[in-house]
């Protein structure tokens, strides 16, 4: 398990640094897979079907689908921006790392009081009857969402005219 | 009334979208409506007991676990009034149809939020509708196209992230060490708090500054504020960044954390910084609204520091300087767009001598800046003697002191503002400028008038708003 994490924090550096947008959503996709594992071994079966099936799999389309519209930018752009980044932000995965060295050596006794809290268990007892609200909250991001295509897209029409 | 305030604005929603275009012109109207209708039933609340017993068939099918008490009551008339004056700028500075009509649906999204901050009772609720605010309010800053609009806006979705992070690892914290995530739950937590029950408040705390853009989260405001639609700029800064971040803060030190507020010196020393670093920020700026900006951050200082004060008293202070400012802020930002519609830049060193060409905006404002300032017998007054009070009533001395000095430092800003834009005698330049249009007359006035109305009857004030119940 150890190992799979240390592979999913690599595919999400990978993620965040990569500069092709192709290869950075491949990187997600992986992280994101492995989460899914994490999620299933930790019991948390229906989470991780949901992170595999949305996260892993239908964002990832989405990406790919956007990212088909694009267009290369030329080779010697792409190489002057991959090596302003390493510039800029060479220390940052250094730091992770060092952060996550230095945390491994803290013990700090914590009271944990589980078992967790979760209805009956069944996650359809949570989801419709329990957080009926985060429900209609995450209904409302969806909308905000629809309107941020719309405000995007429908300007980049106009702006093409 | 708790859940008509989310499910009307939802419906409304809907309703606007099933218009045929050539009926869309009405949709920034019917959003005023819905404003109206919230600010009406905030302010009548509480003179007049309704019976909502009509909606028990609705409670059965929705279980929302939603309260309204005098701090939501004064979130929901902020939002109302702020929603109103952005409306009716929008309504006079969007041109184009489809903007007017893009802005007044993200207007309904973001009050569905805002109203749900102010009812919701659980971390993650609260955690769901801050969301739903901050997802609006990007895509409000981008409705007109440019690349500082997209700079400001991709600013505040990065910060956004790392503050989602901080709370959804909160929230799982509290899971594990307090066995749920019910404010009361948090509380009884943080009544003997162990080390992990400190961290995951700790973490939630931060989020909310990276919302709220306290000192040193508060990278993305200017930027966000400059770059966004003159309307957007009056609701952000009226209301949005307040709601998600400020109001937040003081809805868990009031009710989830109690007597025990664990880390009160966080708050004392965030708070003074945010003070200390946006009042001189500010003094430095020549662009009015990145000046506005700068000086909201450091009013939104004072109220994260009431907060480390004497617990009732700060509240209180808290909660009057919340509504004071939500009220002259947005009423600057009005201003603000007045005079970029009448001289078409913000630039304040280009500018001189406009009182005389556009009086109201000039009287306005400088009702507004005396308030924000701290000046007599304006509300703004009142409300920072509350701050004082509360820091001096739990002995708070150095941090009270930092607050009346910074108070000079936010009339200098605003002295400097005055002189430079609208004092002395008009630049050859602006000698043809005229008086803003009564679209953005009437909303500077009308939040002027409550600012007068406020600091004088402010008894009477204190009574309506009903926050000394908080």
């Amino acid at each position: 398990m150890t190992l799979l994490l240390v592979v999913l924090v690599l595919a999400a550096l990978w993620a965040s640094m990569a500069t092709a947008l192709l290869r950075a959503t491949l990187a997600l996709a992986l992280s994101s897979a492995l989460l899914a594992v994490f999620m299933f071994s930790l019991g948390a079966v229906w989470a991780a079907v949901i992170e595999l099936s949305v996260c892993a799999g239908l964002i990832s389309v989405v990406f790919v689908s956007v990212i088909s519209l694009t267009e290369q930018r030329p080779l010697t752009e792409l190489l002057a921006q991959r090596k302003s980044r390493l510039r800029r932000f060479w220390p940052l995965p250094l730091l992770l790392i060092a952060v996550g060295v230095g945390l491994s050596f803290v013990h700090t006794p914590v009271q944990i009081a589980l078992p967790l809290p979760s209805g009956d268990g069944d996650v359809r007892t949570v989801l419709w009857t329990l957080r009926q609200l985060d429900l209609f909250g995450q209904i409302m991001i969806l909308l905000a969402g629809v309107f941020g295509v719309l405000v995007l897209f429908k300007k980049e029409a106009k702006d093409g005219d | 009334m708790s859940y008509l305030l989310l499910l009307v604005p939802f419906a409304s929603l809907i309703v606007l979208n099933l218009l045929p275009k050539r009926a869309r012109a009405a949709a920034l109207w019917i959003t005023f409506g819905i404003l109206v209708a919230e600010t009406a039933a905030a302010f009548l609340e509480r003179f007049v007991a309704v019976d909502w017993s009509f909606l028990a068939p609705l409670e059965r099918v929705l279980v929302f676990n939603l309260a309204v008490d005098h701090l939501s009551g004064l979130l929901l008339l902020c939002a109302g009034i702020v929603g109103m004056a952005a409306v009716l700028v929008g309504r006079r500075t969007l041109a184009d149809v489809a903007d007017r009509f893009i802005f007044a649906n993200l207007v309904l999204v973001a009050l569905v939020g805002i109203n749900g901050i102010a009812m919701v009772r659980d971390l993650f609720t609260l955690y769901v509708f801050v969301e739903v605010t901050a997802v609006a309010t990007f895509i409000l800053i981008t409705v007109r196209h440019g690349r500082l609009a997209f700079e400001g806006a991709w600013k505040y979705i990065i910060l956004s992230v790392v503050a989602s992070v901080l709370m959804l690892s909160s929230v799982a914290f509290f899971l594990l060490c307090a066995g749920g995530i019910s404010f009361e739950a948090v509380k009884t937590a943080l009544a003997a708090p162990g080390s992990l029950t400190w961290l995951a408040m700790a973490l939630f705390l931060c989020g909310l500054f990276v919302k709220g853009a306290l000192v040193p989260f508060h990278g993305w405001l200017a930027d966000a504020y400059t770059a966004a639609p003159a309307p957007v700029s009056v609701f952000m800064a009226g209301i949005v960044t307040k709601a998600s971040g400020i109001f937040a803060l003081i809805r868990i030190v009031s009710f989830a954390m109690g007597d025990a507020l664990p880390g009160r010196e966080i708050l004392l020393v965030v708070g003074a910084l945010t003070i200390v670093v946006g009042a001189f920020l500010a003094l430095g700026q020549s662009n009015m609204k990145r000046m506005l900006a700068y000086s909201s951050l450091s009013q939104m200082g004072y109220i994260v520091l009431a907060l480390g004060g004497d617990l009732r008293l700060g509240i209180l202070a808290a909660a009057l300087h919340f509504f004071n400012h939500a009220v002259s802020k947005s009423q600057l930002f009005v201003n603000a767009a007045a005079i970029e519609e009448q001289l078409g830049t913000l630039d304040m060193d280009k500018m001189g001598g406009i009182a005389a060409r556009m009086p109201v905006t000039g009287a306005t404002a400088a009702v507004a800046t005396l308030s924000i300032a701290g000046l007599p017998p304006l509300a703004g007054f009142w409300s920072k003697l509350l701050i004082v009070l509360a820091l001096w009533s739990a002995k708070e001395y150095a941090f009270a002191a930092i607050a009346i000095l910074a108070s000079l430092v936010t009339l200098a800003y605003f002295l400097s503002l005055q002189r430079r834009v609208f004092f002395g005698k008009t630049l050859p330049q602006w000698a043809e400028v005229r008086e803003a249009g009564t679209g953005l007359l009437v909303p500077a006035v009308a939040l002027a008038l409550i600012t007068i109305a406020l600091g004088i009857g402010f008894p009477f004030a204190l009574r309506i708003l009903g926050v000394g119940g908080a």
